[in-house]
């Protein structure tokens, strides 16, 4: 078996996985007795066709760039990080009480600090998982997922009972001042005198975001600790005897995983409810994974998955608002996704492997 | 003046294709549609308008907290009109939302928001509870009965609180045992412990319990006919889902409203309505199935606090002006 080109292992591998995880939700559609060719339909117009579904997918993109990319740091250090979801919403907690316990004057103010507590309290999340793995050797991927449900247990009490105003009956905190409301696309594509997106969510996260995939790719490819990280990741033996410290490339792995997840806090809580409410999170962490897989680990991959599913996501929403699928079954079109890309991903790499092994031997 | 009128809608409606696409719309808060309670009883007023009119209205059911904004924006961005909701976690939302579509009207059921184009329906739920309170004092033999609450909130302690005044001001010493299902929106559709909260409530001697806790209830409604003490229901009349076992239910006209917003369309007049006993917004529910369990003491005895209710001569309190319950 040969090598696959690298554009071939990068693209047309997912893509072809993908092909194949859409078909078979088609058939899925097609036995609830819908069509899929409606259902598309209805997806494409609702997320892509026009600004007002590009501000919604985008905005979700926003989140999934985010999340995959925590994974994605963790896996290159052979890590599993299913926590995204609740380091996310620990990334909201923090956002929420920087925002809230300062009179902040300018959002250009709010957003590092909001930042800084986001991704504070996201790495501080995965911070406790990361030290048991290191040292005591319990999996990292029990650890975050169980994180996950203490995660949701704090993020109840604190809303029920700390951060919930004064008679109020939603566990939601207050409303964030009006100083730190992030500018949305929107306002500013209408700041250049185009009307885009009005009423939509997406903000200036988004550029945050794609600035974190060109951060994280420096990190991983063009630093000593992203070599290190890297190295780990491969061979753990082979590290610890070029003298690199499992317990020290463990734990930085998963701060910057869980800060990353935090991050996604800025967009969702800050630059969408503008409070923090309960399940903000809403399945982004999980989505990450799929997300990382799918974009091959690599940023860019990642941003094109994360457009993707945030299609998806917008997509889906439009399904369950103008026809009777139901919304589960963007759920199931993202698990097929997974199980296509992830689970099995040489059932489509083996044969692409033939193929250019007998198209190269024919040059 | 009514020819002009249609007329001009008529004309209306010719110039803009749009009203063509301005269906009602519902939707309905964490808890599910079928709830056999609170949220079915809009379901069924929306059901109810379809089948007299033969129009056709969009609906939707919030599956998370974080979506509610999405799915609003969503709906009004389609053109719906009126934008029917259930719940009072809907407040914070609409109160973002409804400046943003000025020529949509919203209806928000359960709390109030004060916006030129919201209707706010609020219910006197405490008038009813309180006549639940009378019967299931009158019909208690143990002399101790229960309350399960779903979610512990202030609008469900209201509920509470009208009971306990009606079940002390018809039996003074008697026991009353309260527990809510939880702190968060999951508590509105949590059966088993519903079921749970009855059976601790029963060995604590309670043998009749008022459930206030949205699909919840349907296993405290469950759990009383298997420990064969009766049950009162709410929000929608539950009195047929266990036919002789439960005692009543203290019924929301949820459906009315709702029916009556879809009715009015665009129409629909902004502002506060509050629907009481004597407006019929809340009642107990008398019908064939507790027929048997409702001596003609008890239909006396709430026809008594009715009128007084009525005319003023029983003053209900209501927990949510004060946070206060004058009775323990």
């Amino acid at each position: 078996m040969g090598r696959l080109p690298r554009w071939a292992d990068v693209i047309l591998t997912p893509l072809i996985s993908v092909l194949l995880a859409f078909a078979i939700s088609a058939l899925v559609i097609l036995a609830i007795g819908e069509s899929p060719v409606e259902a598309l339909k209805v997806m494409v117009e609702g997320a892509l066709g026009s600004s007002y579904g590009w501000g919604f997918t985008l905005y979700y993109a926003t989140n999934f760039i985010f999340t995959g990319l925590a994974v994605m740091v963790a896996y290159h250090a052979g890590l599993f990080n299913i926590g995204g979801e609740g380091q996310a919403a620990m990334g909201g907690l923090g956002a929420t009480l920087v925002i809230l316990s300062l009179p902040w004057p300018h959002w250009a103010l709010a957003l590092p600090a909001a930042m800084i507590g986001a991704a504070g309290f996201g790495a501080l999340w995965a911070l406790i998982p990361a030290w048991l793995q290191a040292r005591r050797g319990s999996h990292v991927v029990i650890t975050t997922i169980m994180f996950n449900f203490i995660a949701a247990a704090l993020l109840n009490y604190m809303l029920v009972n700390v951060l919930r105003p004064v008679g109020s009956m939603d566990p939601a905190s207050a409303n964030f001042p009006a100083a730190t409301h992030l500018p949305k696309l929107s306002e500013m594509a209408l700041a250049f005198g185009i009307t885009w997106g009005k009423n939509t969510p997406a903000n200036i996260t988004l550029f945050i975001a794609l600035a974190a995939c060109v951060l994280v790719w420096l990190l991983i490819w063009r630093t000593r600790l992203g070599y290190e990280i890297r190295a780990f990741g491969k061979s753990e033996p082979a590290a610890l005897y070029a003298g690199i410290s499992p317990v020290r490339i463990t734990v930085l792995a998963m701060l910057i995983s869980g800060g990353l997840a935090g991050l996604m806090a800025v967009n969702n809580v800050m630059g969408e409810a503008e409070r923090l409410v309960l399940n903000s999170v809403e399945g982004a962490g999980f989505i990450g994974i799929a997300v990382a897989l799918m974009g091959r680990n690599h940023p860019f991959g990642i941003l094109l998955s994360a457009l993707l599913f945030g299609f998806l996501y917008q997509g889906g929403g439009e399904l369950a608002l103008w026809t009777t699928i139901p919304r589960e079954l963007i759920v199931v079109i993202q698990a097929l996704v997974i199980l296509f890309t992830g689970a099995l991903d040489n059932m489509v790499r083996r044969p692409l492997e033939w193929v250019f092994a007998r198209s190269g031997k024919r040059d | 003046m009514s020819l002009m009128k249609s007329l001009l809608a008529g004309a209306a409606l010719t110039l803009m294709p749009l009203a063509a696409f301005a269906d009602p719309a519902l939707i309905f808060d964490l808890g599910g549609k079928f709830d056999k309670s609170f949220n079915e009883a809009a379901y069924q007023g929306a059901e109810r308008w379809k089948a007299e009119t033969g129009g056709s209205y969009k609906e939707l059911e919030m599956q998370s907290e974080a979506m509610r904004e999405q799915a609003l924006r969503r709906l009004a961005e389609t053109g719906a009109n009126p934008i029917v909701m259930t719940g009072f976690a809907f407040g914070e939302v609409l109160d973002k939302v409804a400046p943003d579509y000025p020529d949509t009207k919203f209806v928000i059921i359960d709390t109030s928001v004060d916006k030129p184009n919201v209707q706010s329906v609020e219910f006197s739920e405490e008038q009813g509870s309180y006549l639940a309170g009378v019967l299931a004092a009158e019909a208690s033999k143990s002399g101790t009965v229960g309350f399960v609450g779903g979610m512990d909130i202030p609008l469900i302690h209201k509920f509470e609180c009208g009971y306990a005044q009606g079940f002390k001001a018809t039996k003074p010493d008697g026991k009353l045992i309260i527990n809510y299902t939880g702190t968060t929106p999951a508590a509105w559709n949590d059966p088993v412990k519903g079921g749970e909260l009855v059976k601790a409530q029963v060995s604590q001697g309670a043998d009749v319990i008022y459930a206030a806790a949205g699909a919840t209830g349907i296993g405290v409604l469950q759990a009383a006919a298997d420990a064969k003490i009766l049950s009162i229901g709410v929000d929608s009349n539950q009195n047929h889902l266990h036919p002789g076992q439960v005692l009543t239910s203290m019924v929301k006209g949820v459906d009315n409203s709702v029916y009556e917003a879809f009715k009015a369309g665009a129409d629909v007049k902004p502002g506060h309505k509050l629907m009481d006993l004597a407006s019929g917004g809340v009642s107990v529910a008398m019908d064939d199935n507790n027929k048997p369990l409702i001596t003609p003491e008890m239909a006396d005895s709430v026809a008594k606090a009715e009128t007084g209710i009525k005319d003023g001569a029983i003053k209900v309190h209501d927990y949510m002006t004060d946070n206060t319950c004058p009775v323990k």
